[in-house]
């Protein structure tokens, strides 16, 4: 008797596995990589971890190149009909993601009060760029600010305090001029500075501005400024770096292989982002600092970075699943690794309450940098239309650069560019 | 012919008909459809805009540059990497030694996934720490910002392709060489021809359907071989390298513009069009079919 109600159980328990296996919701996810290094790897082991976690849902994550292959990717999959739950993104894709009607706001998905606290346990700064009137849709993942990354060796080298890095803009100058180095021929073998002009030369740009008092748009995503007198005046220093100062190559400098180029010790300073900071600290083989961007008026940097999105074709089963997914990957144990295994920003202050981070910042302050400049950060330029008021800003910038036009024109022509594109908006 | 031949005949080109229209000449229309309406914004119909596409077209600076550099692009790509590509085969089909090996060589490049290769060349034109700049370092000579100079940025993309294709194309004119009559270089030999007389009255005249069919799909390549374009410069600095095929992607998939892309489309088909025109043309005249 005991042993057939026995079986019996065994039986019950066996076709509950059966239904839980059945009833596994599938999730499916890309995401980009933009600095380059084996964060692909990271990524899946978060992702292991879940689904071990929680033996109901199934991820699928799915590597799509930089944010832009990210983007076309996940909305093409979703066009053609092939399932896509939840994506990564570009923070700044978030009015033409909602101007497409394909993701959902968060604020529709939490439902207890836990959840609702959640949405407000990030740095309100990476959240800028997350939000829209108020609404969240985006939640920050992949976040950084831009830094600079100096070459203490050099700085020795050049008779300088390695401790102390150009707090502002004239400093930047002097200094990147003692640090610049020529051969026997006058050619340069080591510059000062390099700040990356190909790949998201707006972005650079932001950080200029913002340091001069300025930003490029606001919060609506329907309006640029991109001929203020003070950034005007942004982009003439970059300009100047190179052209009138001489401690930065004349010219574009490639996004791509600017981090080779400072471990290469061919330029003593390099601005980029934190989130490449894991990548030079295992490659350097030199004494190397972080520090925040120098300030002109104030310090400043845009945020910049990837941001988890629901999408609206989705079921509510998926829409728990996928919530769950983003609550694990920003949790604060998770974005505290993820901080540590790329120079990511820890998404929220909890993060860095957490044991792990606390003593890698201990180990290496540097980490700390990205975080603490979150108090002078702007929000990334995002506005609708957002990939052709990009270019062009960025080939406005670009083209100032190589000398082919003069900033306060270049920008001119396109801030009224952008004005009519944005004049439907 | 009779009715039943007539069937036949049909029937046999049917398939190829079917895989045509359905993957070139239907898209083709509704491209031309897709063209006419302005992009739809969320929610909405799409709204119709008559040729509204095609007049911001005209007005479209960034256009006109891709469409002038695509044109120097095929330009500086095409006679080049043909010329390349006959001199190299007529290397490796004489009789030297390791030539199986040289011809490896050669077809290297072809079979490397262009992407690949574009991320190794990034550092091949790197300012401060790229091959080329030690070159021309040991030279004794400046060193050059390849992809960042707009003056130097397109000849970059440039040279890189050649390398690419004339490869490709080598197969063509070698298979072509082989298959040769022996005959005519003995009869040549005979009268005492020169080797360049023999090149010029013969090997060249006899590859000329090898040629056309190259040069047809050299000029085709440089309007859609872009892949490149994604790793090197993005279509930059300030345009400077911009193609139309992938002003084309930048405007479906960046700016989500759909309706501008299919504009463009269209402008590119119709150029390929008469430019395919021109050439069999101008050079079906000058062709000896066997």
């Amino acid at each position: 008797m005991l042993s057939r109600t026995k079986r019996l159980l065994a039986a019950g328990l066996a076709s509950l596995v059966a239904i839980a296996a059945q009833a596994k919701t599938e999730l499916t996810m890309y995401y980009p990589v933009s600095v380059g290094g084996p964060l692909t790897q990271v990524v899946d082991g978060m992702i292991e971890q879940f689904e071990q976690q929680n033996p109901e849902i199934e991820v699928n994550a799915i590597y799509a190149g930089n944010y832009n292959d990210a983007r076309v990717k996940a909305l093409a999959a979703l066009k053609s009909g092939q399932p896509a739950q939840l994506s990564v993104m570009f923070s700044i894709d978030v009015h033409e993601l909602m101007d497409q009607d394909a993701i959902i706001p968060f604020d529709e998905l939490v439902e207890t009060d836990e959840e609702r606290q959640w949405l407000n346990s990030f740095y309100p700064a990476l959240m800028e760029n997350g939000k829209v009137d108020g609404v969240t849709y985006g939640i920050p993942f992949q976040r950084s600010t831009i830094v600079m990354y100096y070459n203490k060796d050099a700085f020795r080298e050049a008779g300088l305090d390695p401790e102390r890095p150009p707090q502002n803009w004239d400093e930047l100058v002097e200094m990147g001029q003692k640090l610049v180095k020529t051969d026997a021929r006058g050619q340069v073998e080591r510059w000062g500075v390099m700040i990356p002009s190909t790949g998201y030369p707006y972005w650079m740009f932001g950080a200029l501005a913002k340091q001069n008092g300025e930003v490029l748009m606001n919060s609506a995503g329907n309006q640029t400024w991109f001929n203020k007198p003070g950034v005007v005046e942004a982009l003439e220093y970059w300009r100047d770096l190179g052209s009138r100062y001489g401690v930065m190559p004349e010219g574009t400098i490639e996004w791509g292989t600017l981090r080779q180029n400072f471990l290469e010790q061919k330029t003593a300073i390099m601005w980029h982002s934190t989130g490449s900071l894991t990548a030079v600290k295992r490659n350097a083989d030199f004494d190397f600092g972080v520090a925040m961007l120098p300030a002109r008026k104030n310090f400043g940097s845009p945020t910049g970075g990837g941001n988890f999105y629901i999408f609206k074709q989705s079921t509510p089963e998926e829409r728990r699943a996928a919530l769950k997914l983003v609550r694990f990957m920003t949790s604060p144990e998770q974005a505290a690794h993820w901080s540590i295994e790329t120079g990511y920003i820890g998404v929220s202050p909890a993060a860095y309450e957490t044991e792990a981070l606390s003593r890698y910042i201990k180990e290496f302050p540097q980490a700390a940098v990205a975080r603490d400049q979150l108090k002078y950060a702007t929000a990334e330029l995002a506005t609708h239309q957002a990939g052709r008021i990009r270019k062009l800003l960025d080939d406005a910038i670009q083209s100032v650069l190589n000398g082919q036009a003069e900033p306060e024109a270049a920008l001119n022509a396109a801030q009224k560019q952008a004005e009519r594109i944005l004049s439907r908006y | 012919m009779n009715q039943r031949t007539w069937l036949h005949a049909w029937l046999m080109l049917l398939p190829a008909l079917v895989m045509l229209l359905a993957f070139t000449h239907i898209p083709a229309l509704s491209t031309l459809w897709h063209s006419l309406y302005l992009p739809a914004r969320s929610g909405e119909q799409a709204e119709f805009a008559g040729l509204d596409n095609y007049r911001m077209l005209l007005d479209d600076e960034v256009f006109w540059q891709a469409l002038s550099n695509n044109l120097w692009y095929a330009l500086g790509t095409v006679p080049t990497s043909m010329v390349l590509a006959l001199v190299m085969a007529l290397w490796v089909n004489s009789r030297i030694r390791g030539r199986t090996a040289l011809r490896l060589a050669y077809f290297t490049p072809t079979m490397l996934p262009m992407i690949a290769v574009a991320n190794i060349w990034l550092f091949f034109y790197s300012p401060e720490i790229g091959l080329f700049n030690q070159l021309l370092g040991s030279l004794g000579l400046d060193s050059i910002n390849w992809l960042g100079d707009p003056d130097w940025a397109l000849p970059s993309l440039m040279l890189m392709t050649i390398w690419k294709e004339a490869g490709f194309f080598m197969i063509f004119y070698l298979a072509a060489l082989q298959g040769l009559n022996p005959d005519l270089y003995a009869a040549a030999a005979l009268e005492g021809a020169s080797p360049w007389y023999r090149f010029r009255r013969l090997t060249l005249p006899l590859l000329m359907p090898t040629s056309l069919f190259v040069l047809v799909n050299a000029v085709l390549n440089a309007f859609k071989l872009v892949d490149h374009l994604f790793i090197l410069t993005k279509g930059g600095p300030n345009n400077a390298t911009n193609l139309l095929l992938y002003y084309i992607y930048e405007n479906a998939f960046a700016f989500f513009d759909s309706n501008y892309a299919a504009t463009l489309t269209l402008v590119l088909l119709v150029l390929l069009i008469l430019l395919a025109l021109l050439q069999f043309t101008l050079l079906e005249r000058r062709i000896h079919y066997r």
